[in-house]
């Protein structure tokens, strides 16, 4: 019971790392970005092919990953995000499908459609007991890093002069401008702090998800989910949308196997039925 | 979706005649690809009625496969079950979609865009889990077999070569199309129309903003239903990708691609759609994948309103000169 509750946070905690990119876009800028899976498997191709090509260890490819999704997230934002900040919903549809089409089909043709290893350090696998329980080290560690990386976010977001940029820029970007903020700049910055936080997620992620080709489809439902359940403008949301979702996950596959995805499209439905405007949302 | 189409009347133009022509015209000129050709149809009625739910009511739908697959199960099942009778297979396929798609509507109708792709997405993936591990009733992943028909109207068999797979899909597809050309010059229609253009409007006009969005989802999806039991009939297979989210994608690709909110668009982009993808079938599928994306990035961006939008601009512009 505890051991399961344990997974479904750390799993919980690696879809809210994922998300909080989406969360800003979709959430604030109101871009129905549905590649942003792909930022996350680029990631985690990012930290494997450092890893086992060039023999970089596990804990310094991560910083790789970030930079490297980030830097893409930048690019992509300049050149095409940006033309579409006030298309209709459906181009915008259209568009990041398509781009999630491409980057499946490029992972496959770079990397081939298997499953991809990760092999962890020694002092991150085995376990831990402790209250009568088995918890996994890497997991452990996986809370701990999205732990510290959402404080860091909170107080960047919260406490920093570009945080309160970001904020007003998202919150009402005409008079942001007025003000002199250079919000075109500040969206930039916004998108590929995003992309590159989905880029860690799914570096550490290889683990918990899995790394094949269809990652950006199969799992895009998920990040959607906590961004729309989570509701916009907050980190509370998201964290709170995606430790439900976690648990939820893990628990139906540890106790109703053969339900198997059943449970977590059930719950999908119910919770947005529920929650039309999200958890903690507030209307735009 | 800039609502360029002329309040069509009731009158057919002389280009829509020689459009339906055409089909009619390769059953004898191109008999070895009757069997491509009725495909062709049916996605194209799928294409239609999801045209129905996007281009006209405007309600963006990720899901839409649902109502495909449930149609086609239901037909498959019928005939499985000894109920090889394929116009009333027809009937009990769209019957099915239309409930589902009613009951479906409430949840659909009432959001905003991204609360009702969600929905529709949750739905179709739903659903397509359900017919998954349902496996004793649907087949699972192996699909369902064991679907045969009789006779179609009790004289023509279903054979190989698609001879009757081919007439009987066109026929289908265009008496729903007919249907479906009547309902958008209806009042019924442009009331969609305006909804769609300016929804906070409508009810101020004394128009059903809610009870029309509802009438349009349901409609839609008993016509994915009617395309999806054409596929069963006519392949006499239902395999579980006919629910999944890449036929939902697909169709939404399909019809962007010729232009939404045109009718004419939802058959002319599958067309050109299923012709491209069965000629470059030889490359390996996730090239086609690559290309897929490639084409709608730049569709978006280049070409929004697709072949039809584009046709429609050069006219316009060829006619101020």
């Amino acid at each position: 019971m505890a051991g399961v509750l344990f997974d479904g946070l750390a799993y919980g905690s690696l879809l809210f790392l994922v998300s909080l990119g989406l969360s800003v876009t979709m959430g604030l800028m109101n871009f129905v970005n549905l590649a942003h899976g792909a930022f996350a498997m680029a990631g985690g191709y990012v930290c494997v092919v450092a890893m086992n090509r060039y023999g970089v260890p596990f804990l310094a490819a991560l910083p790789f990953a970030f930079a490297a999704t980030a830097a893409a997230g930048a690019v992509l934002e300049r050149l095409l995000y940006r033309r579409l900040y006030g298309a209709s919903h459906l181009d915008q549809v259209l568009f990041s499908i398509g781009l999630a089409f491409m980057s499946v089909a490029a992972a496959t043709w770079l990397f081939g459609a298997a499953q991809q290893p990760v092999r962890l350090p020694a002092f991150l696998r085995g376990q831990v007991h402790a209250f009568g329980a088995d918890f996994g080290i890497y997991r452990i560690f996986l809370l701990a890093v999205v732990a510290a990386s959402t404080l860091v976010l909170a107080a960047l977001l919260g406490r920093t002069r570009f945080g309160a940029q970001v904020r007003a820029a998202v919150d009402d970007a005409r008079a942001a401008r007025g003000l002199g903020i250079d919000v075109d700049r500040v969206f930039t910055a916004t998108f590929a702090l995003g992309s590159g936080l989905a880029g860690l997620g799914g570096a550490l992620g290889i683990e918990v998800l899995g790394l094949d080709p269809s990652f950006p489809l199969k799992f895009m439902v998920y990040f959607l989910l906590v961004v729309v359940v989570g509701g916009a403008g907050t980190l509370r949301g998201p964290l709170a949308a995606a430790m439900i979702l976690g648990v939820c996950d893990v628990a139906a596959k540890y106790y109703v196997p053969q339900a198997g995805a059943f449970a977590i499209y059930g719950v999908m439905v119910l919770l947005l039925l529920a929650f039309p405007a999200g958890l903690f949302g507030r209307r735009a | 979706m800039s609502g360029a189409a002329p309040l069509a009347s009731g009158r057919w133009r002389r280009a829509e005649i020689a459009f339906w022509l055409v089909p009619v015209a390769c059953y004898f000129l191109f008999p070895g690809y009757r069997v491509l050709g009725s495909q062709v149809f049916i996605a194209a009625l799928f294409a239609l009625s999801l045209d129905l739910v996007l281009g006209y009511a405007g309600i963006l739908s990720l899901g839409h496969a649902a109502y495909f697959g449930l149609g086609a199960y239901a037909a498959g099942l019928l005939a499985a079950h000894g109920w090889g009778e394929p116009l009333s297979g027809l009937v009990a396929a769209a019957a099915i979609a239309a409930a589902a798609g009613y009951l479906a509507s409430f949840l659909v109708v009432r959001g905003e865009d991204l609360a009702r792709l969600m929905v529709t997405l949750g739905l179709g993936l739903l659903l397509y889990e359900a017919a998954n591990r349902g496996a004793g009733v649907t087949g699972g992943v192996d699909g369902l077999s064991g679907v045969s028909m009789d006779r179609l109207l009790g004289a023509f068999p279903f054979d190989l070569a698609g001879d009757t797979a081919y007439v009987y899909s066109l026929a289908v597809l265009f008496a729903l199309f007919v249907f479906t050309r009547r309902l958008a010059s209806s009042p019924f229609g442009l009331s969609l129309r305006a909804i769609r253009e300016n929804r906070a409007r409508m009810p101020a006009i004394g128009a059903p903003v809610r009870r029309r969005l509802v009438a349009a989802f349901t409609l839609g999806a008993a016509m994915a239903g009617v395309a999806g039991a054409l596929l069963a009939q006519t392949t006499q297979f239902v395999g579980l990708d006919t629910l999944g989210f890449h036929r939902s994608a697909e169709v939404l690709i399909m019809l962007v691609l010729g232009g939404a909110g045109r009718l004419y668009g939802a058959l002319i982009g599958t067309a050109v759609f299923m012709i491209a993808q069965d000629r470059l079938a030889e490359l390996d599928p996730v090239y086609w994948q690559f290309w897929l994306g490639l084409l709608l990035v730049l569709l978006v961006f280049f070409a929004r309103g697709g072949i039809l939008g584009a046709a429609e601009a050069i006219a316009r512009r060829a006619g101020r000169r």
